[in-house]
Order: structure tokens, then sequence, then C-alpha cells
């Protein structure tokens, strides 16, 4: 692991509110190059509100983001997306009607070169081509590249939810319960494409109600309760007694 | 398909047979609704052919239903587009009658019967239909009224703004360069109705946009899942603008054709006009709950009450049975639909914005 010292993401004292709800309570977030956070906690502590903040997908009442160090406002996904931060939203995201690689190539698509491409016309060839690569990459079972993504399985859907973001991610990468719906197999390799994408030097978020996936992929651990940021761990010097304690109050366990 | 066994994390799965293998494609081909609706336009074509073989099947008469079918045909291009984006139109007949008039009116104000004032009239039936597909599309994208009610306000303003204009009393006089070349003109040296190439013209242009670029894609995207084409960076609203102005502007068309054609602005003449164009659409597969749908479908499906229409006239059968039979058509079609989503829907989680396909489900 290459731990930089400027976290290329970080969050300082964001708070939201829905209504009465604190979502999230003056939360201070960070992820290094290089590193895997495990984002945990009880349903509704905030995750995934904390990663829609995080994403573009949700302003902030109070708080301030930085990317690399400089301080930026994300008012929409494709400004997350520029600055090379993906996500993996907990409902996925994708459009049911269209096909794995136009899912993939979604508001990327590549153009056909000279004046075709300025009339709009698509290199279908190149995209399917780059998209079987990232899937094979996975090691996703995803067949069938010209059927809608609507009529393949949860995980099937989930890998190309993963595939898309994990290759477009320069900087960040937040998948929220990526392995949901996924089996033993499909699993394993998330998880590998985890290690594999960190290993590219790329911030990994990764949100899970399964302790024992979190031990094995995360190098930290930060634990939100109710809005807040409750705990953080090292991942080689923590126990899953201690999470859990953590994420259900047991542990009052400040950082 | 290929047996499947879950891949290895380091083996790469085998070739995948997808949309280009021939299987695939021709799966794909049977399954798609344009097709099988194909396959009732030809019974239809046969049984009509039997019955009346010296007259249903000869040009003269094939001729006549291309030719009453062209305007249509234009309307329902950009019908598709819309309903594709999980939207509605109710609109194009009230455009259509606007755009006539305002441009009857303005061909009559310079006078004239050459080419520059049908090059005026043109434009200014274009334009006029644009303008309303511009406030249909920023009322649903921006204002976020939904489509039936924006539509449904502007069929009744656009109608009413051209009683206003006109007094309720048609125009009739329309330059002669129109009715003799686009109206009952045939291109040159053939019999092939001027206005039905207009009309293929048109298919051909916008089914390739459609299903060839970038902007097509968004649309089936937009009637996908709206909130993933956000996410990605997609200007939907600005998207969804452009669908209802091409609606528009196509309406503005096919309203100079219409006056080419029949010689007046026909203001009463349209009523029924959305309805139809909906019911083609439909019937040629497009789902009305968006992100489904081909251009080639909506001109099956404009072909079917075509057919039947004059199909009926000649063997002698009352032609109100043809509204029966369409009618009955419409539903199946809708039903297949119905089927086809559930089948496909495996919980996908989509939320939808108000349509008029949430209108037409039943659900709890
Ligand atoms: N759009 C919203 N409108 C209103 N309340 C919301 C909204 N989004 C989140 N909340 C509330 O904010 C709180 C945090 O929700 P969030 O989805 O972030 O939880 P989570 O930690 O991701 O939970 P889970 O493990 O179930 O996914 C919850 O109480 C939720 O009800
Ligand atoms: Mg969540």
């Amino acid at each position: 692991m290459s731990t930089g010292d400027v976290p290329v993401l970080q969050a300082l004292g964001i708070s939201r509110s829905f209504g009465h709800v604190r979502a999230l309570d003056n939360v201070d977030f960070e992820v290094y190059p290089g590193e895997v956070v495990a984002l945990i906690g009880d349903n509704g502590a905030g995750k995934s509100t904390l990663v829609k903040a995080l994403s573009g997908s949700l302003a902030l009442d109070s708080g301030k983001i930085l990317y690399a160090g400089g301080e930026v406002t994300l008012s929409t996904p494709a400004q997350a997306s520029a600055l090379g931060i993906e996500t993996v939203y907990q409902d996925l995201a994708l459009a049911p009607h269209l096909n794995p690689v136009q899912n993939m190539f979604l508001g990327r698509e590549v153009p056909k070169p000279g004046l075709q491409g300025k009339l709009g016309f698509l290199d279908n060839k190149a995209m399917r081509d780059r998209s079987r690569l990232a899937f094979d990459d996975l090691g996703a079972t995803v067949r069938g590249l010209g059927d809608p993504v609507g009529s393949m399985s949860g995980g099937q859907r989930q890998a190309i939810a993963i595939a898309r973001a994990v290759n477009w991610a320069k900087g960040v990468v937040f998948l929220d319960e990526p392995t949901a719906a996924l089996g033993v197999v499909q699993t394993k390799n998330v998880l590998e494409t985890i290690r594999r994408v960190r290993d590219k030097g790329v911030g990994v978020v990764f949100i899970s109600h399964s302790m024992p996936h979190v031990m094995e992929v995360s190098d930290r651990i930060q634990v939100l309760r109710l809005g807040r940021s409750v705990a953080a761990y090292k991942a080689s010097n923590t126990s899953m007694e201690e999470l859990v304690g953590a994420m259900t109050g047991a542990i009052g366990g400040d950082k | 398909m290929t047996t499947d066994v879950a891949s290895t994390s380091n083996g790469a799965p085998a070739q995948a047979p997808g949309v280009f293998t021939p299987e695939g494609a021709i799966g794909k081909l049977v399954r798609v609704q344009a097709f099988q609706i194909l396959l009732v336009l030809v019974v239809i074509f046969l049984i009509f052919s039997a019955l009346a073989p010296t007259i249903f099947p000869q040009w003269s008469n094939l001729r006549l239903i291309i030719q009453n079918m062209s305007i249509l045909a234009i309307l329902g291009i950009g019908m598709t587009f819309v309903i594709v984006t999980s939207g509605i139109d109710l609109s194009i007949g009230s455009v259509l009658v606007f755009s006539g008039v305002v441009s009857a009116m303005a061909m009559r104000a310079v006078g004239g019967d050459g080419l520059p004032t049908a090059g005026l009239g043109i434009l200014v039936a274009v334009g006029c239909g644009l303008a309303w597909g511009i406030l249909n599309g920023v009322l649903v994208a921006k204002a976020k009224v939904p489509p039936l009610i924006v539509t449904l306000g502007t069929l009744g303003g656009a109608l009413g703004l051209s009683q206003v204009l006109t007094g309720g009393v048609d125009i009739r006089d329309v330059p002669s360069i129109l009715s003799d070349n686009i109206g009952y003109g045939n291109v040159p040296g053939t019999t092939l109705p001027l206005i039905s190439l207009i009309a293929f013209v048109f298919l051909v242009a916008f089914g390739i946009i459609l299903h060839r670029t970038r902007f097509g894609l968004y649309t089936f995207a937009v009637g996908s899942n709206e909130e993933a084409v956000r996410r990605v960076g997609v200007k939907v609203d600005r998207h969804l603008i452009l669908v209802y102005s091409i609606s528009g502007g196509l309406a503005g068309v096919a309203g100079i054709l219409s006056l080419s054609q029949y010689g007046t602005t026909a203001i009463a003449g349209q009523s029924q006009t959305n309805l139809n164009v909906i019911a083609a659409v439909v019937i040629g597969g497009t789902s009305l709950f968006g992100g489904v749908g081909t251009i080639f479908g909506t001109v099956v499906g404009l072909f079917i009450p075509a057919v039947l229409q004059n199909g009926f006239v000649i063997v002698g059968v009352q032609p109100f049975w043809q509204q029966v039979a369409v009618g009955f058509v419409l539903i199946i079609a809708v039903y297949i639909d119905q089927r086809r989503r559930l089948a496909a829907a495996r919980g996908t989680g989509v939320k939808r914005r108000f349509s008029l396909g949430n209108l037409v489900t039943r659900r709890k």
C-alpha cells in the first residue's frame, strides 16, 4: 500500500439534514490515494448520504470538501466525475433498457472518427471492445453485450455498475454495498477488484454490512452512527467485536 | 445460449454470444414487437388481396394508401421520440392546424403563387411548430409539469388561437405551386406521390438519428432511467426540450403538407389526429413507459389502420369496423408490452416521472 501524504478526497465538518433527521452531523472523512477505507454503520447511519454528498449528488448544509488538498464544490455528479470521482450507488443507477456497453459509456460515448463522429455517430465497436476488457478484468460473467441490462440478474447488473465506476475512476471510487447481490465467486472478484484498483493508486471507499469482507479488504475503517462519525480504526488492529460495538453504540469509541 | 459456468477470476469468459451472432440477432428480431406486428400487417394484406385481387393489391390503390399515410408518418416520428422518453404529446394535431393557419395567413399577406411565397410558408409553418414544441419541452423539463397535462393544455391553446386568428373560418387559398407539386404531384418521371417521398426522407433521417446517434441513445436512456442519465452528466432537461421541439417542428412540417394536400387549413379536421398517431406508435411496439421503440415499428403501426380502412371500403364492409379493429389491435399491443415489461422488470427499482404510462397501468 502506498499511502500519500495528502488525502485525495477530504470532508471537513460536513452536515446535511432531511427535515428533522440529521443524516450527517459535522462529519470528517478522508481517503488517501491507494488505500481502501471501509465505511460502516447501522441502517440509516448516514453512509449513503455521505457518499452522495462526496460524489456531487447531494448538496451540503455546511462543511468543506477538498480534492487533492484544494477546496472544491461538487454540485453535480458530472463535476465529481470530471475530477475522477466515480460512484456505484446503492440503487446502481443503470438504464435498464440499454445494454451493458451503452451503460458503461453513458455520457462518455466514443464518437466515430471524423465527420461521422461530429454528426453524433458512435464507435460501437471500440466501446464494445473496451467494455469487454473491463468486464473480463473484473472476472464478471456479463454475457450478451447487446441485451438490455434490465433483463440481467442482480449480480450481473452489479458487476456492470462496478466495472463502469472502476473503469472511469482516476482519483476515488465509492462502492455503496457493492457485494449485496453477489454470489460467492463474484464477491471474491469484487474484493479482488477493490485491491487491484487500490494498487493502481486510486482511493477506494467501500460500504458494506459484511464485517468479514470489511476486515478482509480495507486498510482503515470509519464508523458512522446516527449521522456522526464515532470511531476510526486501522484494520490491522481491530476486531469484529470492536466494530460491531462501535456501530451499535455499545462502545463509546471516540477517535 | 451456451452453457454457462461462472468463469474463474483469472480465466477470461468464453466469447459471449451477443446481438451480433446470427442466433442472437434473429432471436431478438422475433421478440421485437415491430416484427410481430409486421406479420399481422402481412396477413391483413394477404386477406384483402385474396378478397379483392383486382383492386386491392394494385399499385394505384397502394399509392393511395401511402399518400394518405404520409402526413401521419411525419407526425409519428416526433411522437415516437417523445414516447420513447416516456412522455406524450397530445398537441400535435392542434399544432399542425396552428402552423397551417399562420402559414396560410403569411402567404396570403405577401401574395403570389410562386416559390418565394411557398418558401416563406414552409418556414413560417416549421417555425410555429418549433415554438409550440419548445414551449411543451420547457414546461415538461423545467417546470416539471406532467407531459400529459402540458400537451393537453397546448392542444387547447393552439387550436383556440387558430380559431381566434381565423374567426373559425378556414383559409382556402394556397399557392398552386404547393398544391400541384407537394399536394398531389408525383416524383417527376414516376407515379410515386412526392409527399410520400418527403415522408420517407424524414423517416429515414430521423430513424438514423434515433437508432444510430448519441442523440438517439440519450432519448432511450432518458426514457429508461432519467436519474441515471442525470448522474452521468447528460443535460437531460435540454434533451427533453429538443425532443419536444422535434415533435412540434414535425407537426409544423405536417401543417404545410396538409395545407398543400387539402388546400384548406381544415381547423376542425384534426381532433383525432393525436390519438391516431399515438395508437400507431404504440401498435408499432413503442412502450408508453419509455426506453423502447422504433421508427420502423411506427411505420408498420400506421399501415395497419390505413390498410384496414382502405380494405374494408374495397371489400364492402362498413368502414366503421376499422375503428373497432384498430381498437382491439391497440389493446393487444399494450397488453403484450405490459407482459414484456413485467418479464424484464426484475426489480430494477427505476422510479419514473408521471406519464401517460402511469395512468394506463393498473397497479395497487
Ligand atoms: N432523500 C432523503 N429524504 C429524507 N430523508 C433521507 C433522505 N436520504 C436519507 N435520508 C435519511 O437520512 C438517514 C441516513 O440515510 P442513509 O441512506 O445515508 O443511511 P445508510 O447508512 O446508507 O443506511 P443503509 O445501511 O440502510 O443503506 C436516514 O434516517 C434516512 O431516512
Ligand atoms: Mg445506504
